[in-house]
């Protein structure tokens, strides 16, 4: 899976839970979860969540704390499957 | 000063009709919505038949946005946010904006028990170890006020958003509650309703008690048998009704249409005294329900045409009548015609109240009186009170001045509510 298909991957994880005003072309690389995208915060465990299925990875509680932008969740992706391989 | 109540807006999700006409027409028509479950025959039930509404995945997300659906497994939250939503704009009334609650509108939505389904995928869960892997909705599906938070969401009331339990009288508790709260000027509009799932985990219990009809798996549509000298217990339903109760002043204001005006009503409880337990009820209470509804809707007792029963097909029917006859002191053909929906919907149990309770007040709209089924062989010890003539065997030409409806439950639980034709007497 190289960085474009990750990240087409996350899109779609993420997509689902944006507000209905937030369209899913605003998503890229440096948006913020919170912040810009404007996902209800009791949403990111599901997002880590639906990402430990997508990329058969486990993630741990300050990895939830480190993903507050997109970027940082594809970081901890490629770790993570890094650290697999 | 006191403020008059009515009826503004229906909506239901029930076996027989998972929308407002079909339901209205199933009950014109004494179409049953009880069937034959597969599910329950594989786990040994010896009821194997409920009443279940006939939902299609596409319907459900007519109400649900994708985030909603991901991971919902509460058929009492879909049951409940589609009567919910549905009585909202049958009222013809709108979502609140984005950025402001409607402050004066407010939901009552009862529920005895729901989201057995999701409760028992997070009990897996949390056995083998993963409680990190719940997800965030695990509490809300669950929990007891989950549906009104779910219709709060998605109709943005700033008003009171509650849910009441009372067993299989929640849902005409709740349209008093209701009542009671645009009545005294607490609010406008209350959207007010009952929810209750589905399936073996909440119908099991019953099951057990050894209530429900055993000799009818083969032949569902006759085993609901309200009155009748053959009713051998009620089959167990499921779904959720819904109603939308306004001050008069205004659904005047909006030009809303007015089904039926709320009088008044009464609950109460038998104090599992006097005859009365856990499970069956004391007489005396329940005429005292009546008495003091028909009093507190400023009714008289002759002015009571018709009843819309609480009458689940148990042996219990025939004093269910007696206590009607007595409250009400009338008796053979000076009895108001009485029906129970229970004959084609099965016993919703705590959403019984508010689907019937829609049934009833559709009566005022049709100007009938909805037909019993399978009563063909009604209860001599109830033919020795009421005059065959008026528990109807088919739907009948008759306009509803005034409507009492009941409901009774586990935990001695009485409530009576009292509707009223509305005439646009004041235009």
């Amino acid at each position: 899976m190289d960085k474009t298909e990750k990240l087409e991957k996350l899109k779609d994880i993420i997509r689902v839970y944006l507000p209905e005003d937030v369209s899913p072309e605003e998503i890229t690389t440096e948006s913020t979860f919170v912040g810009q995208l404007n996902i209800n915060s009791a949403h990111m465990v599901d997002i880590v969540l639906d990402v430990e299925d997508a990329y058969d990875i486990v993630l741990e509680n300050e990895d939830l704390e480190n993903m507050r932008s997109v970027d940082d969740a594809l970081r901890i992706i490629e770790n993570k499957m890094g650290d697999k391989e | 000063m006191h403020r008059r109540v009515v009826v503004t807006g229906l909506g239901v999700c029930a076996p027989n009709g998972v929308d407002l006409e079909t339901f209205a027409q199933s009950l014109k028509n004494g179409t049953s919505g009880i069937a034959f479950h597969q599910q329950l025959a594989d786990l040994n039930f010896s009821c194997q038949i409920a009443g279940k509404p006939p939902l299609e995945e596409a319907h459900i997300q007519r109400y649900f946005s994708p985030l909603q659906l991901k991971g919902l497994n509460s058929s009492g939250i879909i049951y409940g946010v589609i009567a919910g939503t549905d009585a909202w704009k049958d009222a013809g009334l709108s979502y609140a904006p984005a950025a402001t609650p409607d402050w004066d509108s407010g939901i009552i939505f009862g529920a005895g028990i729901f989201g057995v389904d999701k409760f028992k995928d997070s009990i897996y869960t949390v056995d083998s170890g993963n409680v990190r892997r719940l997800g965030s909705t695990a509490v809300v599906q669950v929990m007891a006020s989950g549906v009104s938070v779910y219709l709060g969401s998605i109709l943005g009331c700033g008003n009171q958003v509650t849910t009441n339990s009372s067993a299989c009288s929640t849902g005409t508790e709740g349209i008093l509650l209701a009542y009671d709260r645009i009545r005294s000027g607490k609010a406008t509009r209350m959207l007010t309703g009952s929810t209750s799932d589905h399936g073996p985990y909440v119908w099991g219990g019953f099951d057990s008690m050894r209530i429900l009809p055993t000799r009818y798996n083969t032949n569902p549509t006759a085993a609901s048998r309200p009155m009748s000298a053959t009713a051998s217990g009620f089959v167990p339903g499921s779904g959720a009704g819904a109603m939308v109760l306004e001050s008069l002043d205004s659904a005047l204001e909006r030009g809303a249409r007015i089904y039926a005006e709320v009088l008044g009503g009464a609950v109460n409880n038998g104090g599992q005294r006097g005859g009365g337990t856990m499970t069956a009820p004391n007489s005396e209470a329940v005429q005292r329900c009546i008495v003091h509804a028909l009093k507190n809707a400023g009714v008289e007792n002759s002015d009571i045409d018709t009843i819309n029963g609480h009458l689940t097909a148990t042996s219990k029917d025939s004093e269910e009548i007696s206590n009607w006859a007595v409250a009400l002191d009338r008796s053979r053909k000076d009895f108001p015609y009485i029906n129970s929906f229970k004959g084609v919907l099965g016993h919703c149990l705590a959403a019984a109240g508010s689907i019937e309770g829609v049934g009833a007040i559709l009566q005022f709209r049709e100007g009938q009186v909805f037909g019993n089924v399978n009563c063909n062989d009604l209860d001599p010890r109830i033919t020795s009170i009421v005059d065959p003539s008026k528990i109807p065997q088919k739907t009948i030409a008759h306009s509803p001045e005034v409507l009492a409806k009941a409901s009774f439950g586990f935990g001695d639980v009485n409530a009576c509510v009292i509707f009223g034709a509305y005439n646009n007497e004041i235009d």
